[in-house]
């Protein structure tokens, strides 16, 4: 009669001659189950950390190339925020768009190219933009998992020159934290206050759009008399309305109105 | 007792694996341009050569004798991998320096060195010694090599500054040479040779000896 004891037949194994057959066969069916169960084993236990420390270093390139990009510094600083996340969204409907890096994305190429943009009607384009970029990147910042800051890229046509700005927007997606224009060919001296931080720093606490969701925001000549106007420059009034012109674009509906509409419903 | 604690601290200078066998050259270039991966690499290995010393050893009498290495290169590469993932999960920055070596740690003369010379014989105890004995000694060499070509490569050592640059207005002037791999050659031969005027018995007979003018063409 067999004896059916697994710790009898365990020492008859053991006791077989290392140079057996059966033995070496299963010897190394065992080593090879044991160490592969203790490789993957491992492995599923440290892939949350290893894939939190890529997130890290993806988030802390974003960060770096964000900051290189001329005025986002300062208004992060300003913001003082610490996660940043840039996403890709087609303007169109407003919604993400995964499987784009937004690191290889580049906003004036793609509106270059007819194939990756929209030529704009003359009766919409009132920033003078002439062909937008199906896609856009947008700036999201957190503050400890909250949200703290949107950031749009947006241009248009000035006096003489095409703007580049980030508009800096509170959550609430009505409420501007900052517009600091980057990038421009204005009049030295004139319309190039644009940048000046004294002009920057009327800009926030600004509001867009009313409460029938109409957009507002608008450079004034003088004086502002409510929150949906800022003063302008003297002596820049196309400048000025340039500004004005390229926001009532882009927080439009051919701009960034359907994305700013999910914003508003806490779709972000 | 005496003869089991001589398992741990031979390895470390008289009996040191990289100046007396010339084991684990490989990495002691490679990771060797700075202090701190030449830290990290040491920790690696000695963490890696310990358990398997002691799973060798522990099964021992059962290893078939056909498949030995295979056995034991499969024990050290599960250990690898693991410490490898070990240092992407919480040493990230590092293993992203380190790339490559930390999994070339399975090919790491030292580590099968003492599995075949010392833990395929030895009961687990003195096995555990000596791969700890022997991951110092090895640690040791890495700790000398990666600090004399850090300072003298950059004027700094673990990233802080030493010695005053000559760019900051200081008086040295950094020797790029240290941060390429030959001076770490320089540096471990540089050690050998005073080893073995401290240990002459450590001086291997020559393999070949050089023939004098007139006897050439005689033989």
């Amino acid at each position: 009669m067999a004896n059916l004891n697994p710790f009898v037949w365990w020492k008859r194994f053991l006791a077989l001659p290392n140079d057996n057959l059966t033995k070496t066969f299963a010897f190394a069916f065992l080593v090879a189950l044991i160490a592969s169960v203790f490789v993957s084993l491992s492995a599923v236990l440290l892939k949350p950390y290893y894939e939190a420390n890529l997130k890290a270093e993806r988030q802390e390139q974003m960060a770096r190339m964000v900051s290189l990009l001329p005025g986002m510094a300062d208004l992060l600083a300003e913001a003082g925020t610490d996660g940043l996340d840039v996403q890709i969204i087609d303007l169109k409907t407003g919604a993400f768009v995964p499987g784009i890096d937004p690191a290889e994305f580049d906003q004036r190429a793609a509106a270059k190219d007819p194939k990756t943009s929209t030529t704009l009607l003359s009766e919409v384009d009132v920033a003078g933009i002439k062909q937008r970029a199906d896609f856009a990147p947008v700036y999201i910042l957190r503050r400890k998992g909250v949200l703290e800051l949107v950031v749009l890229p947006v241009r248009g046509v000035g006096y003489q020159s095409m703007l580049y700005a980030y508009l800096a927007l509170k959550p609430d997606g009505i409420t501007i934290a900052g517009l600091t224009v980057f990038e421009h060919g204005e009049t030295p001296g004139i319309g190039a206050r644009v940048e000046n931080p004294d002009w920057r720093a009327l800009w926030p606490g600004k509001l867009l759009a009313d409460e029938n969701g109409d957009i507002r925001i608008s450079v004034v000549r003088g004086q502002a008399t409510n929150p949906y106007e800022v003063d302008g420059i003297s002596g820049a009034t196309r400048t000025g309305n340039g500004v004005t012109n390229m926001l009532q674009f882009w927080l439009g509906n051919d701009g960034f109105g359907p994305f700013l509409d999910r914003l508003r419903a806490g779709g972000v | 007792m005496k003869a089991t604690l001589d398992h741990l601290i031979a390895p470390l200078v008289r009996g040191n694996p990289v100046t007396l066998h010339i084991l684990g050259i490989c990495s002691a270039l490679a990771v060797t341009t700075s202090l701190s991966t030449a830290l990290t690499m040491s920790a690696a290995l000695t963490f890696v050569l310990i358990p398997s010393s002691v799973a060798i050893s522990a099964i021992r009498h059962h290893i078939p004798t056909s498949i030995r290495l295979i056995v034991q290169i499969t024990i050290i590469a599960s250990f690898v991998i693991v410490m490898d993932m070990f240092l992407k999960a919480f040493a990230f920055e590092m293993s992203k320096t380190l790339s490559v070596f930390v999994g070339l740690i399975v090919t790491n003369c030292l580590v099968l060195g003492r599995a075949e010379a010392f833990a395929r014989h030895q009961p687990v105890w003195p096995s555990f010694l000596d791969a700890l004995g022997n991951g110092l000694g090895y640690s040791l060499v890495l700790v000398i090599v990666g600090t004399i070509r850090e300072l003298l490569g950059t004027g700094g050592l673990l990233g802080m500054p030493v010695l005053p640059l000559v760019e900051n207005g200081g008086w040295f002037q950094p020797l790029s040479l240290m941060q390429l791999a030959p001076s770490a050659f320089f540096i471990v031969g540089f050690l050998v040779w005073v080893m073995r005027i401290w240990r002459t018995d450590q001086i291997e007979a020559p393999e070949f000896r050089i023939l004098n003018k007139d006897e050439v063409g005689r033989q």
